[in-house]
């Protein structure tokens, strides 16, 4: 008896208040702006906060009350900005559309390593070890893949023990940026083709002993380049993106095969 | 029940018995939302809110339809559907009636919904056989003293942000440490007899 009681009582409790709340939601509808549904259709979707908003509904709110501008989602890309701005009646200014890059190339057989690290897969736990990294190589990638975990666009995988980017999936949201203990990641304009894979900044001796591959600042690249913009600081080519036309040069006469071209 | 006994469950509830340095109810959003003092006390308005309304129903319900019937090992079941369905329409009722307390509350009212403090505090009033006023009171002041709580632990994590620690400390073990510091600040409370 006491259990026909108990399953009463409680289904009653529950259609009540399921009652309730139908009825409590259509008393307190609130009609939301009609701009704000259309402007939220168009984004991606993936609440990656890469706006500065608290995921897409409130981006979608802020642009919708004319706060915020309509190019700030960089996951849905420079076609979904402009029909924003289509709905908002503004005239659409184009988010350059930027992607991950990794600028290491030290994997596994390329990169002496410092230690065979066996602990939890997580780059912050592999920094503690000393010498902030797994490698001898302190400038290195560590792989424990902390930018895929936050990837959430499946676009960023360690290979090798190194993480690499999977161009055609990254929307360049950053948030493999945020996540990267050693801030090695960094956001280059989708346009740019040709990075120098490499940030190690130690002497050209010192590279050779740790890395098969790393950039020893020979100079070569910044000899060659007929735009002025490849220079060698800090031991370490750079490339200057507004200043490079993506010829290659630099990559074909490099001793290391240390810069990589991406293909369009 | 007398104002002196009203008031002891007042004091006790928000210093000596605090949910969370005393009770450890309440951790979860203690820790998650106490990052800037300005969302903190967005979530203690909302707990305080929340507390308060629940033991108001739960005792309504307890007393007029478990315990009649003999239901009371359905206690636990019952609250968290009245909590659920509180929030739910707390969270309606706000947004159509204050947008303002409404937008200034987020993200946390339906966070509420999973709160053990507020689970924690109705079954305590029916532990301590509490009349209605009696939790309600325990339910404001519970929702006060996690609100004291919060706001002072988040007021301690700023400055945390501007101190020298071991790196190895970083992130959530500082936190938990300092935690652990200021619920020590609260033993002193602790054994306090009121009235």
């Amino acid at each position: 008896m006491s259990i026909l009681y108990a399953v009463l009582v409680l289904g009653a409790l529950g259609a009540v208040f399921g009652a309730l709340l139908a009825f409590a939601s259509k008393i307190f509808h609130v009609e939301v702006d009609p701009k704000q549904a259309a402007v939220r259709e168009c984004l991606a979707g993936a609440n990656c906060g890469g706006c500065g908003y608290p995921g897409c509904d409130g981006y979608a709110a802020a642009v919708a009350k004319g706060e915020a501008p309509c190019n700030k989602c960089v996951a849905s890309g420079p076609e979904a900005a402009a029909k924003i701005a289509e709905i908002m009646g503004v005239a659409a200014d184009a988010a350059e559309k930027k992607v991950a890059f990794v600028p290491c190339s030290g994997c596994n057989n390329v990169a002496e390593m410092r230690f065979n690290y066996t602990g939890p897969e997580d780059c912050r736990a592999a920094m503690l070890f000393g010498g902030k990294s797994n490698k001898l190589c302190t400038f290195a990638c560590i792989g424990m893949g902390n930018c895929a975990k936050a990837c959430k666009f499946d676009a960023m995988h360690v290979v090798k023990g190194v993480a690499k980017v999977d161009r055609s999936k990254c929307v360049g949201c950053g948030a493999c940026v945020d996540a990267c203990p050693k801030d090695i990641v960094q956001l280059i304009p989708e346009k740019q083709r040709t990075m120098v894979a490499c940030r190690n900044q130690d002497k050209g001796a010192q590279v050779m002993k740790i890395c098969k591959t790393g950039c020893i600042g020979c100079m070569k690249c910044q000899r060659e380049c007929p735009a002025d913009a490849i220079h060698v600081e800090n031991f370490v080519a750079k490339i200057d993106t507004s200043k490079c036309t993506q010829c290659g040069h630099c990559a074909l006469v490099c001793p290391r095969h240390i810069i990589t071209t991406f293909k369009a | 029940m007398s104002v002196t006994e009203y008031l002891s469950i007042a004091i006790g509830a928000i210093l000596i018995n605090n949910f969370i340095f005393s009770q450890f109810l309440g951790c979860c959003p203690f820790l998650g939302c106490s990052s800037k003092v300005e969302t903190a006390t967005g979530m203690g308005l909302a707990v305080v809110f929340v507390m308060g309304l629940a033991s108001a129903i739960c005792y309504v319900v307890n007393e007029f339809i478990l315990v009649p019937l003999d239901l009371a090992f359905l206690q636990t079941l019952a609250f968290i559907l009245v909590i659920a369905a509180l929030v739910q329409f707390v969270e309606m009722f706000l947004k159509k009636a204050v947008p303002s307390l409404y937008s200034a509350l987020g993200i946390y009212l339906p966070l509420i919904t999973t709160n053990c403090a507020v689970l924690g505090v109705v079954l305590l009033n029916v532990q301590n056989s509490y009349d209605f006023l009696g939790s309600v009171i325990y339910g404001i002041t519970g929702g006060l003293g996690f609100m004291l709580a919060i706001v002072l632990f988040a007021s301690v994590r700023e400055r945390i942000a501007f101190a020298d620690y071991p790196e190895c400390f970083d992130g959530f073990p500082i936190c938990l440490i300092s935690a652990g510091l200021v619920a020590l600040a609260f033993m002193g409370f602790s054994g306090m007899k009121i009235f």
